[in-house]
C-alpha cells in the first residue's frame, strides 16, 4: 500500500508542492487534498486582473481539470480540516470524517487582518484574499459609487486600482507615510502614488483609521485621523476594503500542539516539530521569518517536495524577499534589504519624466537589495545576485544596466 | 548699408591673408549666407572650411553693444553712453600725457582692422598724441617678413603674386602648412600640380604636416635651424656653379660677404645642425637652383623666431643668387597670416613705421608726413613694439593702453607677464566687437566696435591686392566702426591737450574720406595707389599695388627689371650667420615646443570658436608628441599631461603623432583662457624677440612634459538655448578645475561641451554651477545614474524624444558617442536611464564617430578610413562620401589615408 499523504490547504504553495512531487515521484503517494474554497487551486496573484476586469475567473486555474484525477489525487473541496490527531495520525474534517495519513502537509496560508475598530463587521466591509472577496467587490462596484481601501500595500493598491477601473471613486487610507513601505522606499512609492493619482485615486497617507460608521446596517463612512495635523477626517463611502496585512493561519497547527511562533515552525527541510508533518507557504515560520510573496513559497515547495518524495537533498535556507510585478500597470521590483544603514552604498538611476526610479543597495561588495519602479529590466539577474550573495565589485558599473 | 533689406554684397573673408572674395547674402538685417566670389582673383569662388562656416559665427549674444566703464578696478563695469565713455578716456589720456609725456600712453591694434581704421589710429598716435607707441598684432605675425624684405629687396613688398603658383616649376615651402593655414592657395597649388605633374614641391618643416606629407621632398629640419639649411643650400649652389653670377653682378650688392659666410656651411655641417640627410640638402639646392622658375612660400615658421629676419633674408638670398625673382613663377613670397597686416603697414601703423612705407628714422620721411598731415612734426623716437610695450606696461612707464581688435591676453607670449602688465596699467581701453575675449576681463573701458559684415573699408592681401570690404548689415546696438571711434576720441582729446587742430585732422565722416587721404600719402612711393579710388575698386574689382595715377592695372609682380627700391637700385645680400633658438632645451626642459595652426580654427578662436562645425576636426586641446617621447615618460595616448617650463604650465591631452620628430612637441596656438584652464600655450612661450623685426619667438620654447594625475573627471554637454552665453559662463569656471576645456560639437544644433579633471574630488558647489549652465539642476536633470560610493554621477535631460544634455562625473566613459547622440538628435526616450550607462559603446553597438575630416559633408575620419580599407580609391571615396568635394580642405588628409590604406594592403 502506498503511503498516504494528506494536504491541508489548496492554495498556490500546496499546488506547487504537488506539481513538484508528481514530477519527482509520480504515483509514490496516495494523495488527498483538502481545500476550503469550492474550486481547485487557482492563481491568487491573478485576482487583481479579475477585479479590474482584465481577466476572466476561468483563467485562474493552476491545472487543467483532469490533472488531479490523472495523478490519482482525491480533492475534497469546500471542506475544512478541523483537527489533527497526531497519535492516530488522522485529520478530522468538517463533514465529521477522519482521514488517516502517513505524511501530512500543512499549507493553510494566511488570513487577512481585520482591524479591531468599531464598525468592522458592518455590511459592505470586505477583506481581499480570495475569489469570493473579489466577486463581492465586483458586485459592490455595480451597485455603489464610492469605496475606501484601508491599507496602501500591494493588495490595497490592486484593490483600489480594480475598483477605480470599475468606475468607483476610491480613497486609499494608509497608516505609513508612503505606500508599499515593505517593498518600496519613499521615492519609489511616490512614483507609484503619482501614477495611481493620475487615474483618479485619492490618497490619505499617514492616516490612522479610527472607525467605520454605518447607516441601516451598511457602511456609510470611514473616520480617520491625519497623524501629521492630528485632525480628524471623515470619508463617505459605500464599500470598505480592508487590506491592512495578513497573518499566518496557524489555528489548526496550534490546536494540534505543533510548535508555532507567529507561524508553523519548520526546519530547512520544511518539516515541523512532528516529523510526519510538513508545512509550506504563508503559514510557515522559517528561521524566524514568514513570507507573503510568491517566490519564497515556490522555493519552499520545491524543497518540501523532494523530502516528501524521499529523495531530499535540498535544503531551504530562507528567501531573499524579492518581488517583480506590475502594480496596476506600473512595473515594480523589490528585492532584499534596501534600508539605509552604515556602510551601505546606493546606486541609483532615474528617468523621472518616464516615472522610472531604480535603487540598488550594496554592502561590502555584495548586492543586498534593490527597488525598481517603472522599469525592471535586469530584475531576474539582480535578484539572483542578491540571493547568491555574489561579490559584484567587478561588475558594479554594469549592475544597473543588466538586461 | 548696401542692397537694402535683402540682397548680396561683395566683401572679403576676415581670416587669413589670402584675402578671398566673398558674397554675403543678407535679409532683414541679418547675414543669411556666405559664398565664395567667383570674380575675386584671390579665390575665384573658393572658400576654405573656415570661410564656409562664416554664417555660423555671427551670434550676437556676446557682442558688445554699448560702451562699458568702471571707475575703479574693484567695481564692476556699467553701461554708459558713448559721450561718457570717450570723455572719460580722453580725460585720463590727456591727464597722463600732460603729466608723464606722450610716450606714457600706447595703442595696440590689429592686422584685422581695415586700412582706414589703421590710418585713423596711426594719425591719432603720431599726429595728435605725439607718440610712436602704436603697434599691432602683426608684430607677432609678419614683422620678420617685412624686415627680411626691406633688408634685402629694399621695400616691404611681396614681389610675387598668386598667379605665380601656376607658373612655378619648383615650389619651396618653408615654415608654412598651407594645407591648414592658407587652404585656398593650397587648392591652387594642387591644381597646378595636377595640370603640370613635373612641378616639384619641397617642404622645409620640422613637422610632417599635410603639406609636408604631399611634398616631393620633405626636409624635416630641427626647429630653428632654417638659416643653416638655407646657407648650406647656397653653399651647394656655389660649389656646383648653380648661382647666376651675371644677375648677382648686375642687380645686387654684398655677395662677397655672404660667400664668405656660407663657405663653411657645407651640407655635412648643415646635416648635423638641421638633423637632416646631407643628400636631401644637396637635392633641395639643385631643385631650387636648376628649376626654370622657383617660388618660395613661407610663413610663421620663419617669422615667429628670434632670428626671423635672418631666416627670411637667408631664403631671399637664394632667390637673388639664382635670379629666381621677377619672372612668372619665381620669387620669395611671404604668406600673410592676417587679412590686413599688409594694409596696416601701408599706412605705417607700426611703432617703427610711418605712412606709406616711410621710415621713422628718416628725417625727410618724418617731414613729409608732418606736411601731409598739416602738423608741425611727427615724433622721432621709435615707439614700443608689442613685446616692449607690454614690458613697459609691466614696468609702469606706459600707463594707459588702448587695445583694438586684438586679444593680447591670449596671443602674446609669456602670458604671466602680459597679464601682470594689464593689471599694472592705470587704464586699459579695449575696443572690440566681442565682450567675451580674454582681454576684456582686464578692461576698464570697453568700446563696442562693428565687425565683419558691418564695416566699410579696404584690405590688402598677401599679393598686394586691395579689395573693398563692404557692409551687408548694420551693427547691433551702439557699435561703431573702429575708425569712427578713434576719430571721435581724437576730437575729444585734442582740446584737452591744448590742440585746436583735432577737428581739422580728424574731419572724416566716412571710410572713403580716410582712404582718399591715405592715397595721397602714397604718391611717389613704392606702393603708389594714386590711380585707385573706391569708385575704381567698385567698378573694376580688387587691384594690386602699385597702381599710380594713369595706370590701367596694378603690377602683378615686382623687380622684373632688376631694379630694387634701395638707394643703389640694387638688391642687397645679407650675410646671415646661423644662430640657435633663443631657448635651448636642457636637462630640466628637454623637449622643443612648437606652436601653430589647426585647419579649422583661426587665431584665438574669438570668431571661429563660435561655429560648432569648426570644432569637429580637433575637438579638444592637445599636445602632439612622438611615440618614443611618450614611452620614455610613461604617457599613454590620450592621457592628460602637464607641459611646463619656468614661465608657466598648461595641462592638456597628449596625442601620439607620426608628424613629429623625436624631442619635438606641438601645441596649436588657438586655445586661450576662454577655452582651457590657464592662459593657453602662451603661458609657455617666451618674450625673446628678433633684434631687427622685434617679433617674438612664438614657435620655440623648451618644456618638460609629465603625466597629470587628475582622477576626478567630468564631461558635460548639451544643446543649449545659446551656446555663446553658455561658453561665456563656462569660461569663468575653467580655472576651478586643474584641467578643463570647453568647446562645441555638432552641426545644426551646436552642442556645448565641457571636459574637466582635477586631482581632488570635485566640489559640490562647482558641480552645481556646471549643472546650472547645462540646465541640469536637480529638478531639470530627470535622467540620472548615481553611484556615490564609486564617485560616479551621470545626469541628463531630455527634450521631447531627444537627449538635450548630460553631465558625467567620476566615469566619463561614452562621452564621445553621447556627443554624437546629442548632436544628431537621435531618439533617446525609449532608452530611458540606460543612455547614461558608462559604456564605451552606444546602445545598438555604435561607436563614436571621432574626428570629423570633412566639415562640408560631415564625413568622419573613421568613415573615410573604412572606405579606403575597402579598397576604394580617392576619387571613388570622394564620390561615395562626398568628402573633399566642398571646400577641399580635407583632401590632403584623404590622400594620406589612401596612402596608408595602400601601405597596409601591401
Amino acid at each position: 500500500m502506498k503511503p498516504r499523504l494528506v494536504v491541508v490547504g489548496h492554495g498556490m504553495a500546496a499546488a506547487r508542492t504537488l506539481e513538484h512531487l508528481i514530477e519527482i515521484g509520480p504515483g509514490r503517494h496516495a494523495i488527498t487534498v483538502i481545500g476550503a474554497e469550492p474550486l481547485p487551486g487557482y492563481n491568487r496573484i491573478l485576482l487583481s486582473p479579475v477585479l479590474a476586469g482584465e481577466l476572466d475567473k476561468e483563467e485562474l486555474a493552476l491545472q487543467e481539470t483532469g490533472w488531479y484525477a490523472r495523478h490519482g489525487m482525491a480533492l475534497k473541496l469546500g471542506t475544512r480540516a478541523t483537527a489533527i490527531d497526531r497519535v492516530r495520525r488522522t485529520v478530522r474534517i468538517d463533514d465529521g470524517s477522519n482521514l488517516p495519513y502517513d505524511r501530512l502537509l500543512l499549507a493553510t496560508g494566511s488570513r487577512p487582518l481585520r482591524l479591531p475598530i468599531p464598525g468592522a463587521d458592518l455590511k459592505g466591509v470586505v477583506t481581499y484574499r480570495d475569489l469570493a472577496d473579489t466577486e463581492m467587490m465586483i458586485a459592490a462596484s455595480r451597485e455603489h459609487a464610492r469605496a475606501v481601501v484601508i491599507g496602501g500595500g500591494l493588495l490595497g493598491l490592486e484593490a483600489a486600482h480594480g475598483l477605480r477601473t470599475r468606475g468607483m471613486a476610491v480613497d486609499v487610507i494608509h497608516l505609513m507615510p508612503w505606500l508599499m513601505e515593505r517593498q518600496l522606499d519613499r521615492e519609489a512609492a511616490a512614483i507609484v502614488q503619482k501614477r495611481l493619482a493620475a487615474r483618479g485615486i485619492r490618497f490619505r497617507l499617514a492616516h490612522r483609521t479610527l472607525a467605520i460608521r454605518g447607516r441601516e446596517g451598511r457602511v456609510a463612512a470611514v473616520e480617520a485621523l491625519d497623524e501629521a495635523s492630528a485632525s480628524p477626517v471623515t470619508i463617505d463611502t459605500d464599500l470598505v476594503v480592508m487590506a491592512a496585512g495578513i497573518k499566518p493561519d496557524t489555528a489548526l497547527a496550534e490546536s494540534a500542539g505543533l510548535r508555532c511562533d507567529r507561524g508553523v515552525v519548520v526546519d530547512d527541510t520544511m518539516q515541523t516539530y512532528d516529523p510526519r508533518i510538513y508545512a509550506v507557504g504563508e503559514c510557515v515560520r522559517h528561521r524566524g521569518l514568514s513570507y507573503g510573496l510568491v517566490q519564497p513559497l515556490y522555493e519552499m515547495a520545491k524543497v518540501c517536495a523532494t523530502h516528501l518524495a524521499g529523495v531530499g537533498s535540498h535544503y531551504y535556507a530562507g528567501s531573499v524577499p524579492s518581488t517583480h510585478l506590475k502594480v496596476t500597470g506600473v512595473e515594480v521590483f523589490s528585492a532584499g534589504d534596501f534600508a539605509d544603514a552604515p556602510g551601505r552604498e546606493n546606486v541609483v538611476a532615474r528617468d523621472a519624466s518616464a516615472g522610472v526610479y531604480r535603487r540598488l543597495v550594496l554592502d561590502a561588495g555584495r548586492l543586498v537589495g534593490g527597488v525598481f519602479v517603472g522599469d525592471s529590466r535586469g530584475a531576474a539577474r539582480l535578484a539572483e545576485l542578491i540571493r547568491n550573495r555574489t561579490n559584484v565589485n567587478a561588475m558594479r558599473r554594469e549592475l544597473m544596466f543588466l538586461a | 548699408v548696401r542692397g537694402g533689406t535683402t540682397g548680396e554684397v561683395r566683401s572679403t573673408c576676415p581670416y587669413c591673408g589670402v584675402g578671398c572674395g566673398v558674397r554675403i547674402a543678407h535679409a532683414a538685417g541679418r547675414i543669411i549666407g556666405v559664398t565664395g566670389d567667383d570674380d575675386h582673383p584671390a579665390n575665384f569662388g573658393r572658400l576654405c572650411s573656415k570661410g564656409m562656416a562664416l554664417p555660423m559665427t555671427l551670434s550676437r549674444s556676446t557682442r558688445l553693444t554699448v560702451p562699458e566703464l568702471r571707475a575703479a578696478r574693484d567695481q564692476p563695469r556699467r553701461s554708459v553712453s558713448w559721450d561718457d565713455a570717450l570723455d572719460h578716456v580722453a580725460e585720463r589720456f590727456a591727464a597722463t600725457i600732460l603729466r608723464h609725456g606722450p610716450d606714457s600712453v600706447a595703442f595696440y591694434i590689429s592686422g584685422q582692422l581695415l586700412t582706414e581704421d589703421y590710418y585713423a589710429f596711426n594719425k591719432l598716435a603720431k599726429g595728435l598724441v605725439g607718440t610712436n607707441n602704436v603697434d599691432t598684432n602683426s608684430r607677432l605675425c609678419m614683422s620678420s617678413a617685412v624686415a627680411g624684405y626691406k633688408s634685402t629687396l629694399g621695400a616691404d613688398a611681396p614681389p610675387a603674386c598668386y598667379d605665380d603658383l601656376d607658373h612655378a616649376d619648383c615650389v619651396f615651402i618653408a615654415g608654412a602648412n598651407m594645407a591648414f593655414a592658407h587652404p585656398v592657395l593650397y587648392r591652387r597649388l594642387e591644381d597646378a600640380r595636377k595640370r603640370r605633374p613635373g612641378v616639384k614641391v619641397i617642404v622645409a618643416d620640422p613637422r610632417r604636416t599635410d603639406t609636408a606629407a604631399e611634398a616631393d621632398l620633405h626636409l624635416a629640419l630641427a626647429p630653428g635651424s632654417d638659416v643653416a639649411l638655407f646657407n648650406a643650400m647656397l653653399h651647394v649652389m656655389l660649389a656646383e656653379g648653380r648661382v647666376d653670377r651675371g644677375y648677382i653682378a648686375r642687380c645686387t650688392d654684398g655677395f662677397e660677404a655672404l660667400e664668405r659666410e656660407v663657405a663653411g656651411c657645407t651640407p655635412a655641417w648643415a646635416a648635423s645642425v638641421c638633423e637632416l640627410d646631407s643628400d636631401d640638402i644637396v637635392n633641395a639646392a639643385r631643385m631650387f637652383a636648376s628649376s626654370p622658375a622657383t617660388l618660395s612660400l613661407y610663413c610663421q615658421g620663419l617669422n615667429q623666431s628670434a632670428s626671423g629676419t635672418a631666416k627670411n633674408a637667408a631664403l631671399i638670398n637664394l632667390h637673388l643668387a639664382t635670379a629666381q625673382i621677377g619672372r612668372p613663377g619665381s620669387g620669395p613670397f611671404s604668406l600673410t597670416g592676417q587679412p590686413n597686416a599688409m594694409g596696416g603697414r601701408e599706412v605705417g601703423g607700426m611703432a617703427n613705421l610711418l605712412s606709406a612705407h616711410r621710415d621713422l628714422a628718416d628725417p625727410q620721411h618724418r617731414a613729409e608726413v608732418a606736411r601731409l598731415w598739416g602738423v608741425a612734426s611727427v615724433p622721432e623716437k621709435s615707439g614700443l613694439t608689442a613685446v616692449e610695450l607690454f614690458d613697459a606696461l609691466a614696468g609702469g612707464t606706459v600707463k594707459c593702453v588702448w587695445i583694438a581688435c586684438t586679444n593680447p591676453a591670449q596671443s602674446m607670449p609669456d602670458q604671466a607677464l602680459v597679464r601682470a602688465a594689464l593689471q599694472r596699467a592705470e587704464l586699459v581701453v579695449v575696443q572690440d566687437c566681442w565682450r567675451d575675449i580674454e582681454t576684456a576681463a582686464f578692461a576698464d573701458v570697453l568700446l563696442p566696435a562693428s565687425t565683419w559684415g558691418e564695416k566699410e573699408g579696404t584690405v590688402t592681401n598677401s599679393e598686394r591686392r586691395i579689395s573693398r570690404v563692404r557692409a551687408a548689415i548694420v551693427p547691433p546696438g551702439e557699435a561703431r566702426a573702429d575708425w569712427a571711434i578713434a576719430t571721435d576720441f581724437a576730437r575729444r582729446l585734442g582740446p584737452r591737450l591744448g590742440r585746436d587742430d583735432a577737428g581739422r585732422l580728424f574731419a572724416w565722416t566716412c571710410a572713403e574720406a580716410i582712404f582718399d587721404e591715405h592715397r595721397e600719402t602714397t604718391r611717389g612711393r613704392d606702393l603708389d595707389i594714386t590711380g585707385l579710388s573706391y569708385a575704381r575698386l567698385d567698378a573694376d574689382g580688387p587691384q594690386q599695388w602699385p597702381f599710380p595715377k594713369g595706370a590701367q592695372e596694378g603690377k602683378a609682380r615686382l623687380y622684373g627689371d632688376g631694379l630694387f627700391p634701395t638707394a643703389s637700385g640694387r638688391a642687397r645680400f645679407v650675410a646671415t650667420p646661423f644662430v640657435e633658438t633663443a631657448e635651448a632645451p636642457d636637462k630640466m626642459h628637454p623637449l622643443r615646443l612648437n606652436t601653430g595652426r589647426l585647419r579649422d580654427q583661426w587665431h584665438g578662436m574669438s570668431r571661429t570658436g563660435r561655429a560648432a562645425t569648426l570644432h569637429r576636426h580637433e575637438p579638444e586641446p592637445q599636445v602632439a608628441m612622438h611615440a618614443r617621447d611618450m614611452a620614455a615618460r610613461d604617457i599613454e595616448d590620450g592621457a592628460l599631461v602637464r607641459v611646463s617650463n619656468s614661465r608657466g604650465a598648461m595641462i592638456l591631452r597628449a596625442r601620439c603623432s607620426g608628424e613629429l620628430r623625436e624631442g619635438d612637441v606641438f601645441i596649436p596656438m588657438h586655445w586661450g583662457g576662454r577655452w582651457v584652464t590657464g592662459t593657453g600655450v602662451n603661458a609657455l612661450t617666451l618674450r625673446a624677440i628678433d633684434p631687427q623685426s622685434f617679433q617674438p619667438e612664438l614657435k620655440h620654447a623648451a618644456v618638460q612634459i609629465e603625466t597629470a594625475r587628475l582622477p576626478h573627471t567630468l564631461v558635460a554637454m548639451g544643446v543649449l538655448a545659446d551656446a555663446d552665453l553658455a561658453l561665456e559662463a563656462l569660461a569663468v569656471l575653467l580655472g576651478r578645475f586643474d584641467y578643463a576645456s570647453c568647446g562645441l560639437a555638432g552641426r545644426d544644433y551646436p552642442v556645448t561641451i565641457l571636459r574637466a579633471a582635477s586631482a581632488a574630488p570635485l566640489a559640490a558647489d562647482l558641480l552645481a554651477e556646471v549643472d546650472a549652465v547645462f540646465g541640469l539642476q536637480p529638478v531639470r536633470a530627470t535622467l540620472a545614474y548615481e553611484d556615490a560610493g564609486a564617485g560616479i554621477s551621470r545626469v541628463g535631460r531630455r527634450l521631447g524624444q531627444r537627449l538635450a544634455a548630460v553631465r558625467l562625473v567620476g566615469d566619463t566613459t561614452g562621452a564621445a558617442w553621447l556627443a554624437d547622440w546629442i548632436a544628431d538628435a537621435r531618439p533617446a526616450a525609449s532608452l530611458g536611464f540606460a543612455i547614461l550607462a558608462p559604456s564605451s559603446e552606444a546602445p545598438g553597438g555604435a561607436v563614436a564617430r571621432g574626428k570629423i575630416l570633412c566639415t562640408c559633408y560631415d564625413v568622419a575620419e573613421s568613415q573615410a578610413q573604412a572606405a579606403f580599407a575597402g579598397g576604394l580609391a580617392l576619387e571613388q571615396v570622394r564620390s561615395a562620401l562626398k568628402c573633399g568635394t566642398g571646400c577641399g580642405s580635407c583632401v590632403p588628409a584623404l590622400r594620406r589615408l589612401e596612402a596608408s590604406a595602400r601601405a597596409i594592403a601591401a
